[in-house]
């Protein structure tokens, strides 16, 4: 009797300790997301890498004057508007009684400071400020940008290009971007915050885990209820997945293409699909007068168009969209997709598959019996980037073309093309201001290595030196004009002619893919960004 | 004892330097670091000077020459990606590592012994059997896919254990443990396995021949005779006479362990310094892979030589100094 009761006291009071620590540990209004990508971000601090992943990433910390809405258009920011009242001088508005996450103001002087530094040595925003040639401070609300003449893309220029606080800066030795030198260590911006934006960094260990708290002052209405949001950068595929399926994580990206129908048929799962921003395209060496890596001496084939285009005519790419892609790309004849401004459909279409045709163009241009070639290719880059390589050398096999790959890892990939040590290579583009004159100022546009008096970047990585003077001429003339109409003329004849050119071989859009739980409700930027604030846990 | 202890250092500071002068040779071969470290806009002009500053357009020999010169005064120089002294980076990853080789070298050593000594006794025993084939499971899947199938079976299926990372972590100073919350234990548990499957199985199968061999010997049957229990007779006699070699074994596994974590870091997430090493191969974060390869090649050095030590205390035959007339 007396064990029993003593049973009962102890069950008792072991059941009230169990539902008080469970009252402690999950109040009822904590919403913690969880997600992983496959790499971290760079830096904390949004100057030092251009890159998707860390521009994305610290958009949820820091914030731009302008930003994305959820259709990729432009929205007001930290500027509540803006007019352009000269052609080359735009009046920003800045949001009043926005403060950053230290409690400091918000003012005309931060947004002045940020330009600087975003122009200083060893930043990497210097294309996205490229048009401004000076701020100036009308009062702490409204400042004047003049561009180097009249620049109509501004605005999507300068969305990724976030406002750093002047006062905390100088205060933490952070002015500079850390530079990239042997003995430089990082600055205190590397790993610490303080943006205006919908969330706040509460701690980070990089390559291990980041967590963030939403920022209560922030000025804009909240659409997510998010409380806490812990991040980690899973690098294996397969745990990637485990993580998701075991309730560790919420959302996962990129989910592998062989696990979508899984996660799709998994009860409680969502699988979230989209078209990237990016192109994968294929380029040619057509500058060289003797191709390198080849059988054909003293001359180049690859200076003919006939061969080029035989080569695109050779590439099954519906084979490759079904068998390599399993479905989740977009077949492309341009070398941007139609979620980019300057798009035009009339002109994405592909120049048919055709063997035959093929073949009667190499024996008109004098190669009936084809010659060799090495295509250069990342085999850890893009979606199945070496499988797509392997069967575009198989198919030009077929029409006679010898076609070895030279599959390395994209540090010694993009190093080798970079250097236009290459005849034949594959390459991915991401236009980051979601304009076609992103893709075709750095890919089309003569080599600025091989001319005198280039632009900064031009054609940096049009690494087998496509050159059209009517091109460049076009690229260069779409930037000043300010009319939509006329602008999309002049991008749609840029694009006609170098599609004519065979300049390059577009291939496809490939495709994002997200796994998520059905917990949550995200919402799949075309950039491959996750945006906190869009973001609803049940 | 001197001369042979000055002889060994000698020998060990040569393996270091050919291992640096190895490692550096491979860096040839990974890629262009400049890549990793800049954005695509930067222009060529720009890549070409950041090469320069780095050092990288220098020949080979000098930039050994130089990463030898810090490297024997304890610096590795600063992280390309990071942008942090290597040394803070890497003593911030060894207590991830080290705890994870100490659980999972306990645990090979622990079950390992149980299940050699059971194995040993029972020969024809059904578990005996059992173990038997654990161990060939052991011997011949890779690392990486015990990980995934312990994953997918106790994290996914069952949900028993977490699938990655540490868990919760305790700040001791510099040193942080797992050991010291729930989370951190159980987050233990997979890798610790998949990382110690492999010596677990080594350890047994010696541990059941060494067994088998001893039993057979005349003190064995001594020890019976004199009336002995089966417990004094197994774990008094046999069992301490097995542990010489396991001890041996055990010891050169320590270096192995440590040195293969990265594949088991790379699967389970865990934020070690193999997983630091692998991160750097892929980024080609030079200043990391130079240090985590001396590092690890110091490891190894050290227990060889404490290993060495330890048979010139034990081998008379080894005091001999001089050659050694046969």
């Amino acid at each position: 009797m007396l064990m029993k009761k003593s049973f009962g006291r102890v069950f008792l009071t072991a059941a009230a300790v169990v539902v008080l620590v469970l009252a402690v540990c999950i109040p009822a209004q904590s919403k913690t997301f969880k997600w992983a990508f496959q790499s971290d971000a760079g830096s904390m601090d949004p100057y030092t890498m251009n890159n998707t992943m860390t521009l994305g990433f610290t958009a949820n910390v820091y914030e731009g004057l302008v930003r994305h809405a959820k259709d990729e258009s432009i929205e007001p920011s930290l500027a509540t508007g803006w007019e352009t009242i000269q052609p080359d001088v735009w009046r920003f508005n800045l949001r009043k009684n926005v403060t950053f996450h230290d409690g400091s103001p918000f003012t005309a002087d931060d947004v002045i400071f940020s330009w600087k530094r975003a122009i200083s040595k060893g930043s990497d925003m210097k294309s996205f400020v490229a048009g401004i040639k000076d701020i100036k401070k009308i009062d702490d609300n409204t400042i004047d940008i003049i561009t180097k003449g009249p620049w109509p893309l501004l605005l999507n220029d300068i969305f990724r290009w976030y406002i750093m606080p002047k006062k905390w800066c100088e205060d933490n030795n952070s002015v500079e971007v850390s530079v990239m030198t042997s003995t430089s260590e990082e600055t205190y911006a590397t790993r610490h915050t303080n943006g205006t934006g919908p969330f706040m960094l509460k701690s980070r260990e990089p390559q291990v885990k980041t967590v963030m708290v939403p920022n209560p002052n922030w000025w804009d209405k909240r659409i997510d209820n998010v409380t806490e949001a812990v991040f980690t950068p899973i690098k294996s595929a397969a745990t990637r997945v485990a993580s998701l399926l075991s309730g560790e994580l919420d959302m996962i990206y990129p989910l592998p293409i062989q696990d979508v129908a899984r996660i799709k048929k998994t009860a409680g799962y969502q699988a979230i699909e989209g078209m990237e921003v990016r192109t994968v395209f294929l380029g040619f060496d057509t500058s060289r007068d003797e191709l390198l890596f080849s059988d054909v001496k003293g001359k180049n084939p690859l200076k003919d168009v006939r061969v080029r285009k035989a080569m695109y005519q050779a590439i099954d790419i519906d084979a490759i969209h079904k068998k390599i892609m399993r479905g989740a790309s977009w077949p492309a004849a341009l070398m941007i997709g139609s979620n980019i401004n300057g798009f035009d459909p009339e002109l994405n279409k592909r120049f048919p598959f055709d063997p035959e045709e093929s073949k009667r163009l190499l024996a008109e241009a004098g190669y009936p019996e084809g010659f060799s070639i090495v295509l250069d290719t990342p085999n850890d880059r893009y979606v199945n980037d070496e499988s797509i390589s392997q069967a575009v050398a198989a198919m030009l096999s077929k029409v006679g073309i010898k076609c070895k790959l030279n599959a390395q890892t994209r540090s010694k990939h993009f190093a080798k093309i970079a250097s236009m040590d290459t005849s034949f290579y594959l390459l991915g583009w991401a236009p980051m201001s979601f304009d076609m004159h992103n893709t075709y100022f750095n890919n089309v546009m003569t080599n600025g290595t091989t001319i005198s008096n280039p632009q900064p970047g031009q054609g940096n990585w049009n690494c087998g030196n496509y050159s059209n003077p009517e091109v460049d001429k076009l690229i260069n003339a779409m930037t000043s004009e300010i009319d939509p109409a006329k602008r999309q003329e002049i991008v749609s004849k840029a694009m006609k002619i170098h599609k004519d050119d065979v300049g390059h071989i577009p291939l496809h859009q490939q495709a994002l893919s997200w796994g998520a739980s059905d917990k949550v409700t995200v919402h799949q930027s075309a950039d491959n960004t996750l945006s906190l604030r869009w973001i609803t846990v049940k | 004892m001197i001369a042979f202890v000055i002889r060994r250092i000698l020998q060990a500071v040569v393996v270091m330097l050919l291992v640096s002068l190895l490692s550096f040779t491979l860096f040839r071969y990974v890629g262009d670091p400049v890549v990793s470290m800049v954005g695509r806009d930067t222009t060529f002009e720009e890549r070409e000077a950041l090469r320069g500053e780095l050092g990288l357009n220098d020949p080979v020999v000098i930039q050994f020459a130089r990463f030898v010169k810090n490297a024997s005064m304890g610096n590795f120089g600063m992280s390309y990606e990071q942008r942090r002294p290597v040394l803070d980076l890497i003593t911030e990853r060894a207590p991830a590592t080290i705890e994870l080789s100490f659980v999972s070298g306990l645990f090979a050593l622990l079950v390992g012994i149980f299940m050699g000594v059971y194995s040993g006794l029972h020969k024809d025993g059904f578990l005996s059997k059992l173990f038997q084939s654990i161990s060939l499971v052991g011997i011949s899947l890779p690392p990486f896919l015990v990980g995934i199938l312990l994953i997918y079976g106790f994290a996914v299926i069952l949900g028993w254990f977490p699938s990655m990372g540490r868990g919760e972590v305790v700040k001791l100073g510099f040193w942080s443990t797992g050991f010291l919350s729930y989370s951190g234990i159980v987050s233990l548990v997979l890798p610790a396995i998949t990382l110690g499957l492999f010596q677990m199985t080594l350890i047994m199968r010696l541990v059941r021949s060494e067994m088998l061999e001893v039993l057979r010997t005349d003190y064995i049957k001594f020890a019976r005779a004199r009336g002995l229990t089966n417990r004094a007779v197994h774990f008094g006699h046999a069992l301490k006479n097995t542990l010489v070699p396991v001890i041996t074994v055990t010891g050169l596994q320590l270096g192995q362990i440590i040195a293969y974590s990265i594949i088991t870091e790379t699967v389970f997430q865990w934020p070690g310094m193999g997983y630091l090493f692998l991160q750097a191969v892929q980024r080609v974060d030079l200043p990391v892979m130079g240090a985590y390869l001396v590092l690890v090649a110091l490891i190894f050095v050290i227990i060889n030589f404490i290993v060495d030590c330890l048979y010139y205390v034990v081998d008379p035959r080894l005091r001999m100094e001089g050659p050694v007339v046969a």
